[in-house]
């Protein structure tokens, strides 16, 4: 099977005045295959955000290779996007800052089709076809993004991204910023359009639950670094990172049980000066003494399943 | 137990461009003393501004009526200046956003002994001392240091727990938390959870907790209120609401929830959205999003009746009772 997308060992550093450069992301390791939805789930600070940035091209890398149909993705900086990464595109976390208020929002759907090459009238069509087509009714076109709740206008950008005919998308976070009954209606949307037009998804998330329910494929990092990775399934019922295991178990569940979630203890430490060692030890419920000084790579276990600990069997 | 505070009809008015609209309906409630009573529902159902009535802190030109009988006081009919005597004193607020809640020039000491040395008339030093124990109760590594900090300089958990060890201050009756863990990690919330459960029980405390999180209700919460469009949709014990809910709304909410065993079943979002301020349809405020609605849910506004003991449910036509 190759890869759609293939992200590996990506470094990114922050550098800032005065202070160590910040490394957000360390050595991460993805791929995505076509007409597949990998979740991307960890702590605030983890560095998922950095890591999808990173392989639409938003954001430069310090070292590691990230390849999008086989071709090499550079950072875009202020550069137009190169006619073969068209099919690689992201979708924002808050649709109330990623449209612009002031334009239509046909236009602004449009605008894909037009640096495709599309006559203007051609474009408009298209983009009531979009609109429709991701739920909302053909005359959101000549409307303005503040008509549209926070549900309709993440549907918005949804369908911009589409113009674009992407076959592979990066998702940060698209639903939470929504309310409950409009995440569950959105992260339906996406599933359907990934089985449908075969495209690949990247489902970057802090709700494990939803992970859980639409990923095919769920990778936990921490701290900079994917920890496990594995079919969704599998990665729920038996973690073989005692991170994942502990994020698993702070989920609460709305059973009526009246069960308080486990308390994983400590802070994620400051990225710029991580532990030495496996970088989950201080935190970590079963660390061993040599953990403090032997750092796991991710190594591949079994059933397409990989994870960086030592524990892990 | 003792009624800590009861809330009896509460309708609150906001002024928007179009006149004054009705953010809350005619609320009712009771909360225990050392119960964890939880207001869920969605944006705009208006549990927010519930809190927000009983501490007098309402947007301008708001206006309330009913009751909200809290210690033999009603909160609604106090004057500015007695109501800042409970406000910090005997009702107490944490909000959903510690970044905001806590001041970013002053140190942890000035916030968390203000209200101290404001309401008990204590020195500087006793307020000190108090504060460093308030902060270990809250589980702040090296209080005595912290003190001297400031809020940058903690994470957002943390930050929580100092906004939290503020509230405290004055050794509250009644805590009204809003959204308390939406802004932090699974990981993190954990753990402010269990603080609020370890609190309500060492210290008899009384916590309102307002969330739209069905599961952080389920964690915390003695009895569940669901709110709809500004008015109480089914209001009854934890275990009752969560598995056998008796109105629609709160079966979709339910619903929409992704399932507690995974599988590739698709989530059920609930169609439609919630009505926005002003604009809360006649009849049942749930009538045109649900499944279930009948003539008279179009023209009728219905009231929360008692369907067994302690649970209410404002849905006459009772489409979920029908199997109990």
């Amino acid at each position: 099977m190759s890869a759609l997308l293939e992200a590996t060992g990506v470094a990114v550093e922050y550098h800032r005045t005065g202070a160590p450069p910040l490394r957000a992301v360390d050595h991460a390791d993805l791929t995505l295959a076509r007409g597949e939805i990998l979740g991307l789930v960890g702590e605030s600070g983890c560095g998922k955000s950095t890591l999808g940035r990173a392989i639409v091209g938003l954001q430069g890398t310090t070292s590691g290779e990230i390849r999008f149909d086989g071709r090499p993705v550079a950072p875009l900086g202020l550069r137009r996007r190169p006619a073969e990464l068209r099919g690689l595109q992201m979708v924002f976390q808050d649709p109330y800052a990623s449209l612009n208020p002031r334009r239509l929002v046909g236009d602004q759907v449009g605008d894909g089709y037009l640096l495709g090459g599309t006559s203007k009238t051609e474009a408009r069509r298209r983009a009531g076809e979009l609109l429709e087509r991701v739920g909302l009714p053909a005359d959101a076109v000549k409307r303005y993004p503040h008509e549209f709740s926070g549900g309709q206008r993440q549907r918005i950008a949804i369908a911009r991204t589409l113009a674009a005919e992407p076959s592979c998308i990066i998702a940060d976070e698209p639903i939470s910023a929504l309310d409950a009954s409009a995440q569950a209606s959105v992260a339906n949307l996406l599933v359907e359009l990934v089985r449908e037009l075969d495209m690949g998804l990247v489902f970057i998330s802090h709700d494990l639950s939803v992970v859980r329910q639409i990923a095919d494929r769920t990778a936990v990092m921490y701290l900079g670094r994917v920890v496990e990775v594995g079919p969704t399934r599998q990665v729920w019922s038996e973690p073989a990172h005692p991170y994942t295991k502990a994020l698993i178990s702070a989920v609460p569940r709305a059973d009526g049980a009246g069960v308080l979630p486990v308390e994983l203890p400590g802070d994620v430490p400051d990225p710029s000066r991580p532990p030495g060692g496996c970088r989950f030890h201080p935190r970590c419920p079963v660390a061993l003494a040599s953990c403090a000084h032997d750092d796991p790579p991710l190594t591949i276990l079994r059933d397409g399943r990989s994870a960086a600990c030592v524990l892990a069997e | 137990m003792a009624t800590l505070l009861e809330v009896e009809d509460l309708t609150v008015w906001l002024a928007t461009r179009n006149g004054p609209r009705k953010a809350v309906d005619g609320l009712s409630f009771r909360v225990d003393s050392g119960e964890v009573f939880g207001i869920a529902g969605e944006s705009g159902s208006g549990k927010t501004m519930t809190a927000m009535a009983l501490l007098g802190l309402l947007p301008h030109a708001a206006k309330t009526s009913g009751r909200a009988v809290f210690e033999g006081r009603d909160l609604l009919a106090m004057k500015p200046r007695a109501l800042r005597d409970v406000r910090g004193r005997s009702i107490a607020m944490v909000s959903q956003d510690p970044s905001t809640s806590l001041h970013p020039m002053l140190s942890i000491e000035t916030q968390v002994t203000e209200h101290m040395r404001h309401h008990l008339g204590i020195g500087k030093s006793e307020a000190r001392g108090r504060a460093v124990e308030l902060l270990s109760t809250v589980r702040i590594p090296d209080p005595e240091r912290a003190l001297k900090a400031h809020p940058a300089q903690f994470s957002g958990g943390m930050r929580q727990r100092i906004a939290i060890a503020v509230a405290l201050a004055c050794e509250p009756r009644l805590l009204l938390a809003d959204e308390p863990t939406t802004a932090l990690d699974v990981t993190v919330q954990a753990g402010i959870l269990r603080l609020l459960d370890r609190l309500r029980r060492e210290r008899d405390l009384a916590v309102v907790v307002i969330t739209h999180d069905l599961g952080v209700m389920s964690a915390v919460a003695d009895r569940i209120c669901v709110m709809y469009g500004g008015r109480t949709a089914e209001v009854g014990p934890r275990e009752t609401v969560l598995t056998r809910p008796r109105h629609p709304y709160t079966r979709g909410l339910l619903d929409a929830l992704p399932h507690p065993e995974g599988g590739a079943a698709t989530l059920r979002p609930i169609t439609g959205s919630p009505p926005s301020l002003g604009a809360v349809p006649d009849g049942c405020p749930f009538h045109p999003r649900c499944a279930f609605a009948v003539d008279s849910c179009r023209e009728r506004r219905p009231e929360p009746v008692l369907v067994e003991t302690g649970h209410l449910s404002a849905c006459p036509p009772d489409p979920l009772g029908g199997a109990a």
